[in-house]
């Protein structure tokens, strides 16, 4: 019997893929965003949101992942920007390969900023890297505040958490300190915004994080040359 | 599934590499911080190479810690329930440093003899 050395990881076919996004979107400064959370947290309420804020010559896309029907791209495509679902017919998460197909059409030098909602799971999609500058989870407060403690993956993994539905705070027996207190554990110094998407409460803070992540990816080239 | 189907492919991609031999088994690392369940990869993998040519292939699965290294007394060290506080010196300047891993470790592979001939030709 031989013991043949691997070392390489699972998924190194779909890193390998992710590379190249990763490189591609490097190259065109783009942010690249992947959202992450349960069914029904509110992912799409905060697209529609953001997109609904962002200038309309802004140049910004999306793909969105569901297991079935276009529902999402259908509620996004109002906001006139490229939209374009991606329906994995039952796998659980989206994967470097179906973002390359779906970006296949659209010419990337037109883009700044690309956000990718992923299907709504919090296990798997923290496996598969897209190419994503970040990951951001969302989490709902119509949810347990020890998410972050069940699901620690996708909190560790990502650069931020989005709390959101807070004007069902009162209603519901959810304690947001202690939510953010169980992020920080999982993943110390993780920043947080809160917002409502029904009543604007917090969409400030996450357009300001979202603006500070822009300017920072921007590239030496793409920035005014003076004289 | 999907990961058990990647451990799947990883495994036939090798075998091409060692002619002559079969796969025992395939070891694989998996990080406390990972999001695999064990017991869910097990039941895929046996489910996926159920009635194949690789029906016999075991799988074996290491369980890796949370570990942190301290930035002021660089001291290393396992996170047990999220506290990733130094046990040497209490400073919270800590980082992770392993608990994420998804990696193929091995694969244990045996030569075709006299005795496995039958095993080859029913392939």
């Amino acid at each position: 019997m031989d013991r043949v050395p691997l070392e390489r990881k699972v998924l190194s076919e779909n890193d390998r893929v992710a590379a190249e996004l990763r490189a591609r979107f490097q190259e065109h400064g783009i942010l690249c965003l992947n959202l992450i959370s349960s069914p029904g947290s509110g992912k799409t309420s905060l697209l529609e949101r953001t997109l609904e804020t962002l200038p309309r010559h802004d140049r910004v896309a999306v793909l969105t992942g569901d297991i079935q029907t276009e529902n999402d791209a259908n509620r996004l495509k109002r906001f006139h920007f490229p939209v374009k679902q991606i329906t994995t017919g039952g796998t659980c998460h989206l994967d470097a390969r179906m973002i390359e197909r779906h970006l296949a059409d659209w010419k990337l030098e037109d883009l700044d900023l690309l956000f990718i909602e992923n299907v709504g799971n919090l296990v798997c999609p923290s496996s598969y890297d897209l190419g994503e500058a970040a990951k951001i989870v969302v989490l709902s407060v119509t949810e347990g505040e020890d998410k972050p403690l069940k699901y620690p993956s996708i909190f560790f993994k990502s650069d931020l958490l989005v709390l959101s539905k807070i004007d069902l705070l009162p209603y519901v027996p959810f304690d947001i300190e202690a939510a953010a207190e169980n992020a920080r554990k999982v993943h110390p110094g993780m920043e947080i915004v809160k917002v409502s998407c029904l009543t604007g409460n917090g969409l400030h803070e996450w357009m300001v994080w979202l603006e500070e992540r822009r300017k920072a990816r921007k590239p030496l080239a793409q920035q005014p040359v003076s004289g | 599934m999907a990961i058990a189907n990647s451990v799947l492919e990883a495994v036939r991609t090798e075998m091409g590499l060692h002619p002559g031999t079969y796969p025992c088994k395939v070891g694989v690392r998996i990080g406390e911080l990972a999001a695999i369940d064990q017991d869910a990869l097990r039941f895929c993998f046996e489910a996926i190479v159920h009635e194949t040519d690789l029906e016999s292939l075991a799988l074996g699965i290491e369980v890796c810690p949370r570990r942190h290294r301290c930035q002021v007394c660089e001291r290393e060290f396992v996170v047990r329930d999220y506290d990733s506080r130094c046990p040497q010196c209490a400073s919270l300047e800590t980082t992770c440093i392993s608990g994420d891993e998804l990696e193929l470790a091995y694969l244990e592979v045996e030569e075709y003899g006299p005795s496995t001939v039958g095993a080859k030709s029913s392939q």
